[in-house]
């Protein structure tokens, strides 16, 4: 099974600045990758040299086994730019039958298309008078023609209400289902962390971590959070108890604690009389976001 | 060729419901039908039939008003999908760009000539209305059609290169603007003085033929006068008419649109989404 999409010691310039220093990685088919990284930190600059849209200075790109751009790539990648944009004075379905014209589909798939974003009973709107969110679904329907075997998706779900989130998640899960690569960027990391199976972090330009969600939590080891909550009248006894622990004011005690003494101080805790009940907190996606992605300097 | 034929229709579409069809339609008819009128007077001291003498002053007519839809109708098609942000989405398809530049020639022209054949049609009738001897301008009539058609797909070429080259529409419309005033109006103004100055001299002789032939508007006029029988009509060019072979004049009003086009898919294949 070849890579559906491999990247090299990419290395893109503009003007003297580097927009992307030395990436390497690869998406294989099935898989669903998440690029996550602050506004300019190559994002978008990556997803264009995938596409072919703009050239690059070093390093080697391999897209579909086919050079990015070209004709054989063009054919099967398939793209949502951030702000899908339409000729206003079409109609969503004219506009998606000229996208399946132009990958050689039938036509007549256009209404079936527009339904499954949930875009049926507008196909026949102007483009012109639909809603943000709207706009984006019928990207979504030009994104779905002919199963691509790779999709590129630039902040898919901004403008989407979070009932539509889902229903597009689900069908990316049907299309990775089928083994097509999905590549997407977002800024929603909550739906990412559910959603993905592999997370790339992009800052400044490098590629500061990638993998699943588990191996960026192990790799950054950041404190778990436990908040602990007293048996009534017991916090004055359960904070002597547990003197590294914070007060708040909502009556629970709270420690952060290294990755490898969780287990010995969950034992302790649970140990204790006075303890009513007790959560643990794993570092959510933006802490280990934060954690890479300021890790260069800052 | 499916991909033209898609992208073409599409273009159709969009100039139809922004009006520019009626637009075309109307501007050709409407200065068409005040010729015919405003040429009723002169006529029957020159021997022409009515319709060869409508051919003369649509010539002069067309010389301006072809070149100006074109440009109006081209200088959005690049800028326009730049500005809208629906440029690169377009180019990750399975298109290439000069298929794109194709559909939406193909599209405008198609409008242009339906423009040209109402406008210069109602200006026939109203010549065989009045003089029904008028089947002898027939030929001359075709050929301003045919030569309207590639003066057109000349500009809609140079506007479309226009637009590449300006990325946004206020500059493209701009530089238009500034093509349409150089080669229709100032560049003949300028030959004009270098005549005088020269005093028929060697640049009168050698080099004024060339320069007109430069010129896709001039070689258009050229073209017309030199075949039509009415030159005399005409004024002006008829001498310099009569001093270039019309196959000459033929030549460059047929490669013109080509060169264009090739300018256009050139500028367009510069443009980085």
């Amino acid at each position: 099974m070849t890579s559906t999409l491999t990247i090299s010691h990419l290395t893109k310039r503009f003007a003297g600045v580097e927009a992307l220093r030395d990436v390497s990685l690869t998406v294989e088919p099935g898989q669903r990758v998440a690029l996550l990284g602050h506004n300019g930190a190559g994002k978008s600059t990556m997803m264009k040299i995938i596409l072919g849209l703009i050239p690059f200075d070093g390093g080697a790109v391999t897209v579909c086994d086919a050079a990015p751009g070209s004709a054989a790539a063009r054919a099967q990648v398939a793209y949502l730019p951030e702000s899908a944009a339409f000729h206003p004075a079409l109609t969503g379905e004219e506009q998606v039958r000229h996208y399946l014209a132009l990958r050689g589909k039938r036509p007549s798939q256009a209404l079936d298309l527009l339904a499954r974003v949930g875009l049926g009973d507008a196909a026949k709107r102007r483009i012109g008078t639909y809603s943000k969110g709207m706009r984006q679904r019928v990207g979504l329907a030009q994104a779905l023609i002919g199963k691509p075997r790779l999709l590129v998706l630039d902040e898919p779900t901004s403008g989407l209400d979070p009932v539509s989130r889902r229903d597009f998640y689900t069908l990316l899960d049907d299309l990775a289902a089928g083994g097509t690569a999905i590549l997407l960027s977002s800024h929603a990391l909550t739906e990412v962390e559910a959603r993905t199976d592999r997370i790339l972090i992009l800052s400044g330009g490098r590629l500061m971590a990638e993998g699943s969600l588990a191996d960026l939590r192990r790799k950054a080891a950041l404190p778990v959070a436990i908040s602990v909550a007293p048996t009534a009248g017991q916090k004055a006894a359960l904070a002597a108890a547990l003197p590294m622990a914070r007060a708040n004011g909502d009556g629970r005690l709270h420690l952060d604690i290294a990755q490898g003494e969780k287990l010995p101080m969950l034992a302790r805790i649970t140990g204790l009389p006075q303890v009513a009940d007790l959560e643990v907190i794993p570092p959510s996606l933006e802490d280990i976001y934060s954690h890479f992605s300021r890790r260069d300097g800052q | 060729m499916n991909r033209i034929l898609s992208t073409a229709a599409v273009e159709f579409r969009i100039a139809l419901r922004n009006r520019w069809v009626a637009i075309a339609v109307a501007l050709m008819v409407v200065f068409a039908l005040v010729l015919a009128a405003a040429g009723a007077a002169p006529t029957g001291d020159i021997g022409a039939d009515r319709l060869s003498v409508i051919v003369a002053s649509l010539t002069s007519l067309a010389v301006y008003l072809v070149p100006l839809i074109a440009l109006l109708m081209s200088f959005d098609a690049v800028a326009g999908e730049v500005e809208r942000g629906t440029l690169p989405l377009l180019l990750t398809y399975p298109v290439s760009r000069a298929e794109v530049l194709a559909g939406k020639l193909l599209a405008h022209l198609a409008i242009l000539t339906l423009a040209v054949v109402v406008g210069y049609g109602a200006a026939a009738g109203a010549a065989f209305w009045m003089d029904p001897a008028s089947a002898a301008g027939l030929p001359a009539l075709l050929r301003l059609v045919a030569s309207s058609v590639l003066l057109g797909a000349t500009f809609l070429g140079a506007g479309y290169a226009l637009s590449a080259l300006a990325r946004r529409p206020s500059g493209a419309a701009g530089l238009a603007v500034g093509l349409w005033l150089g080669a229709v109006v100032l560049y003949d103004l300028v030959l004009l003085a270098l005549i005088v100055s020269d005093g028929g001299g060697a640049l009168t002789t050698q080099a004024l033929p060339l320069a007109l032939l430069a010129n896709p508007a001039d070689a258009f006029r050229l073209f017309n006068l030199a075949a039509a029988e009415a030159s005399a009509a005409a004024g002006g060019m008829g001498g310099a008419a009569a001093a270039i072979p019309l196959w000459q004049s033929a030549l460059s009003v047929a490669l013109w649109p080509l060169l264009a086009l090739m300018l256009a898919i050139a500028a367009f294949r510069k443009v980085t989404p």
